[in-house]
Order: C-alpha cells, then structure tokens, then sequence
C-alpha cells in the first residue's frame, strides 16, 4: 500500500492517505505531511517528542495531530520521520515521534505548508482498512 | 452548459444563484461564458452558495472574476454581514495569509536607465529580501516589539526607520487597522513572528520589478504618479507564519462555537462566531494585529527594495522618485460603511482573495487620489501582466466596494508541475525578456504562467462590469520568488 497520494485541489495541496488501521492512517498521515515539506532522506532521528491530544472525534482529532505537528515544525523548528501512536482512543491521542532540529546546510525544504484545513476532512473505514483525505494550505 | 447550479443569467457580466435550501441569500458570480464554464468545471458555484449559509449575511454572497475553489470560502469570495442581525465573522472567509496583499512603487526611472544593470538589481534584491520556505530574518524581535507590531503595523516600521511618513496615507488603513489586541494573540503565533518580519516567504509571493506597458486612462495614471515606459516594483507578501497561525488558532476554537450559537454550516471550514460574542471580538481582535503585522512586513521590504535600487544605481532618493502608489489587502475582514437600502449601514465585509475599490470622493481615499479614487493592485503571476485599475462607485453599490485580486489558479501545483516536466520555464520566461531568480525548486514549475488564468481576461471582465476601472498595464522585467 502506497503511503499516500495527491488528489487534485486547485489551489491547494491534497493527499489521500490509507491505513490497516486507524493508529497506522495517523502515522501515516503525518508522515506524508513530513514527505511534503521536506526530503526526508536527509533528517536523521535524533530526538524524540511525546504528543498528547484531547479529543473525541476522530476527524477533528487527525486534524489536530497533524496541526500540532505543523507547529512543532513551524515554531519549534522540528523535522520528523518517524511517528508510533501508542494510544488512540474516545479521549484522544498519544504518540512518540522521532527527528531532528531543522539545520538548513542539511535539510532540503520542498514546500511550505501553511495550514491544515478542515475542507473536506473526512477519516472513513474501509472494508479492512481506513481512509482519509486532508487539504492543506500552501 | 449543464447549469448544476441553476445560475441565471443577468447580463454579459453578471450570473445569479437562486436561493435555495439553506442559503440566506442568493449568489452572485462576476463572469463572462467562457470564464463561467472554467469555475463550473471546478464546482466554484458551490463554494458560493455554501457562504450563503453564513448568518446574518446581507444582499449576495459574491465571487469576482478570478474565482476558483478554494476551502469554505472560494477564493475570490465577498460576503457582507450585518452584526445587528447576528451576522458572523468567519476566520475562513478571511484566509490563513490574513492580509495577504501587494504594494506598488513607482519610479523615475524608465527601462534605458536599468538596462545594463537589471541582473545585478535582481540579484542584490534576491540577496537582500530573505524568501523561501520558512525564510527568516537578521531582525529578531522580542515579545513587546511584536506587540508594538500587532497594535501599529506600517506604523512602527516606519518609525524605526524603514521607510517614509508618506509611506503611511498610501496605504490601506494607513498601514494600521485600529482594534488590534496583542493580546488575543497565541504564544504559538508571536513565536512565528519573532525572525520572520521583512521576509517575503514562497508559494506565490514575489518581488518584481516591471515596465509600464500601457496607460488606459491618462489622467488617473497621472495622478497615481504612473507614466508609460516607467519602471515600478511589486511587492505581494502577507502576514508568514504569524498570521497562519492566528488563523489556526481560531478555526480550531470556532469549531465549538458553531455548535454553541446553534449555527448550521455545509463546510467546516467556514466556521465562525457571532460579530457580537466574545469569540468574535477575539478573533478580530487577533486578525487585526496579523493583518498590522503584513503591512510593517511589506513596508519594511520596500525600504529595503529602495536601499538596493539606491546602490546598485548609484542615484538619490530624488532622482530614484520611489514612492509608494498604494498598499491594498486582499486577503481581510473590515467593519465598513455602506449604504443598504438608502440607509448607511455597519456591516462586516469579508474579502477572500478579493480587494476593496473604492471611488473618487470616499472618506477612505487617501488625499492625493480624492478625485480619482483608490487605487486597485491586481498582480499577475510571474511572467504575466499585472494591472493598475481604480475603484468605481458602482462596486461600492454593487460588491461592497470591491473587486478582482489577480488572476486565480486554474491548474494544481501537482498539475503544474506534471505540465512543466521537461520543459526549461526559466529559459522560456528569459526567452520573453523575464529574468527570474527563486530559492525552491518546485517554485518555477508550480508558479508557471499557464496555471493561473488569463489575467487581461479577469480584468476586462471587472472593467466591463464597472466593478474597477484599468489605468495601466504592467510588464514582468524580473522577479524574485520564494
């Protein structure tokens, strides 16, 4: 199963992501969003960050997840690589997430995602798997 | 056309969207066939009708010309509402990029002047403006100097020493939107801020400096300072990281507003709050000190822009004549005077991706261009043609004093750069005499001239409209991009 793909927004940037199960679609999820801001062939796992969300509802709660890792890029300067959720579950999420500090003689940036929008957020459960789509800002 | 939105025609100009379930009021798109068939394709029409659900919306939900779909708003969009009615204040109908804009500068200077000496300004310029994904600045601020740039924008640039008191009544707002509270400002956005102030960022901002190609009209170019043959400078930056996430923050918080004012909406995105709650306020509050932030942003560029142009030239201040011709948002929510059924009113206008036009005689014109009026900025994207236009009574009547922002995607980033593999786009914008110099890779082929629509198309249709009127024409000579 391929991680994720493009689906076409005009003025945006869309990816469709799948999992064999939900922890795998967020893990997923935000590395897709990693693969889309920077070349991940170049960051190295050198630290590793908890997150902890609070949430009920599971679409909100993907798009919070891949919202607070955006800010840990964004403001704290964070490049990940490897994401494991430990817990998913009514009351929200817990995850460990492995990279390094953005350092501009090693990193290539490719894009830069401004936000990610609720447009058509949707998590959906397949047969035997799920599925999401995600629009960000770019 | 199979008219999946049962859009009715007004006249060559005008389409309407009937009321129909949920929506307030009926829609109004600003398009002429060959454009309507374009933004039906790409299901536009019901990004309008979706803003139509907003409570307290007044007259239309309203798409200019360069519509295309965007998330909750469409990009393109104008929506009025009446906060005595319970109208809202939609984050999303304002944009990620709050105040995302362009400022104009106009020179002494005709195209023999920089001749031999283009390349060397392209490149000191590219030198001294940080761009590129997640540029930053030499400049970091501390948490009260961000303050001072949320409550007084162009302001404190200016009093810092970027640039010129004149600067300011060329400018929207006077470079200062008043009702900015720093401290509706997350941690989170004022960490963004602190190194990005002065940095142009990617995507589609640019710097460019053009050639005047063509005047329309003779005497308003004159008064707005523009000659054909002129050299000017374009600027089209926001508010970077800080105004993205003022945006977040409140989207994310407004999520829960809906459901507690009992609000029904067909997009999440276009979350919102009443004008009057506690929420509402906040945001603007917040939104106004992000949209300060853009203008010291691009104020500070244009020094810096100036400073370059000085040096490499070798000329003053005078023999340059780089004043500023107008700064205009187009990405804002404003509280705004209107006249609704003869009576003047408060409402709050929404402009996403749209920029206000207003006519000769409005207290809001600056001085200088009283008897023209404002001056309209619609930048083209690299390699084609921007426009200078002038605002007209009738979109005051009609659009709440509004217009056309730019030319508006037709293709995806994916899309472009699908199209563009292969091809040198670099080699074929200097093939049309347009140097170009950017930080990302993938900028040139996304930002290529065929993903956007024609532009001369966009604002014909504003022009034949009456919504804005076209002064001048603007030719692309080199541009820097993110």
């Amino acid at each position: 199963m391929k991680a994720y793909e493009f689906i076409n927004h005009t003025a945006d940037l869309g990816i469709r992501v799948r999992g064999n199960s939900l922890k795998q679609l967020f893990e997923r999820a935000g590395w897709a969003m990693f693969d889309i801001l920077v070349e991940l062939k170049g960051v190295k796992l050198k630290e590793t960050v908890e997150i902890e969300i609070e949430g009920e509802q599971i679409d909100e709660l993907l798009a919070d997840w891949l919202r607070e890792l955006l800010y840990k890029f964004n403001g704290e300067g964070y490049l990940f690589k490897e994401f494991e959720v430990k817990k998913l579950d009514k009351e929200g999420l817990k995850a460990k997430v492995k990279g390094e500090k953005l350092d501009l003689s090693h990193h290539q940036l490719k894009t830069e995602i401004k936000a990610v929008t609720y447009h058509g957020l949707e998590v959906k459960k397949k047969k035997d798997s799920w599925e999401t789509q995600v629009i960000f800002d770019v | 056309m199979n008219n999946e939105f049962n859009l009715k025609k007004i006249d060559d100009y005008r389409w309407e969207i009937p009321k129909s379930e949920g929506m307030r009021v009926p829609g109004r798109l600003y398009a002429d066939e060959r454009m309507l068939k374009v933004v039906e394709k790409d299901r536009t029409p019901l990004q309008v009708k979706n803003v139509a659900y907003l409570p307290g919306i007044v007259k239309y939900s309203l798409a200019m010309p360069d519509m295309h779909w965007g998330y909750g708003f469409c990009i393109g969009g104008v929506a009025a509402t009446d906060p005595e009615k319970g109208g809202v204040i939609s984050p999303g109908g304002i944009g990620f990029d709050i105040n995302c804009g362009v400022r104009l500068v106009r020179t002494n200077l005709t195209y023999p002047d920089i001749r031999s000496n283009i390349r060397k300004l392209l490149t000191a310029l590219f030198s001294r403006i940080p761009c590129g994904v997640g540029s930053t600045s030499n400049l970091k601020l501390s948490s009260s100097e961000i303050s001072e740039v949320l409550k007084e924008g162009a302001k404190w640039a200016v009093k810092k020493g970027f640039g010129l008191e004149e600067d300011l009544e060329r400018t929207e707002e006077n470079g200062a939107m008043l009702g900015a509270n720093p401290e509706k400002v997350s941690q989170r956005a004022y960490k963004r801020g602190n190194n990005q102030l002065g940095t142009l960022g990617s995507g589609n901002h640019f710097l460019e400096i053009d050639e005047v190609e063509k005047i329309y009209d003779a005497r308003v170019a004159n008064t707005f300072g523009l000659f054909q043959g002129q050299i000017a400078v374009i600027i089209h930056t926001g508010s970077r990281g800080l105004g993205y996430q003022v945006c977040d923050d409140y989207l994310a918080q407004m999520r829960h507003s809906v459901e507690k004012y009992n609000i029904s909406l067909p997009d999440r995105q276009l979350s919102c709050a009443p004008l009057t709650s506690s929420e509402g306020k906040d945001y603007f509050s917040a939104m106004a000190g992000a949209a300060n932030y853009a203008w010291a942003n691009r104020q500070m560029i244009m020094h810096w822009t100036r400073e370059v142009f000085k040096k490499v030239l070798n000329l003053s201040p005078k023999e340059l004549g780089m004043r500023l011709v107008y700064d205009v948002c187009h990405n804002i929510g404003k509280f705004e005077q209107h006249t609704i059924n003869g009576k003047t009113k408060t409402v709050f206008v929404h402009r996403k991706g749209a920029t206000r036009a207003f006519p000769a005689y409005h207290p809001r014109v600056p001085e200088p261009y009283q008897e023209v009026g404002q001056p309209v900025l619609v930048p083209g994207d690299m390699g084609t043609n921007s426009y200078v236009m002038v605002g007209t009574k009738l979109a005051m009547e009609e659009t709440w004093g509004s217009t056309c922002h730019g030319a508006g995607r037709v293709m995806s980033r994916t899309q472009a750069k699908k199209v563009a593999k292969g091809r040198a786009i670099e080699r074929e914008l200097s093939d049309k005499g347009i140097l170009i110099m950017a930080k990302g890779r993938g900028t040139i082929a996304e930002e290529m001239p065929e993903a956007y629509k024609d532009i001369d198309q966009v604002v014909n249709i504003v022009d034949k409209a009456g919504l804005s009127k076209k002064v001048a024409k603007l030719r692309p000579i080199a541009v820097i991009k993110g």
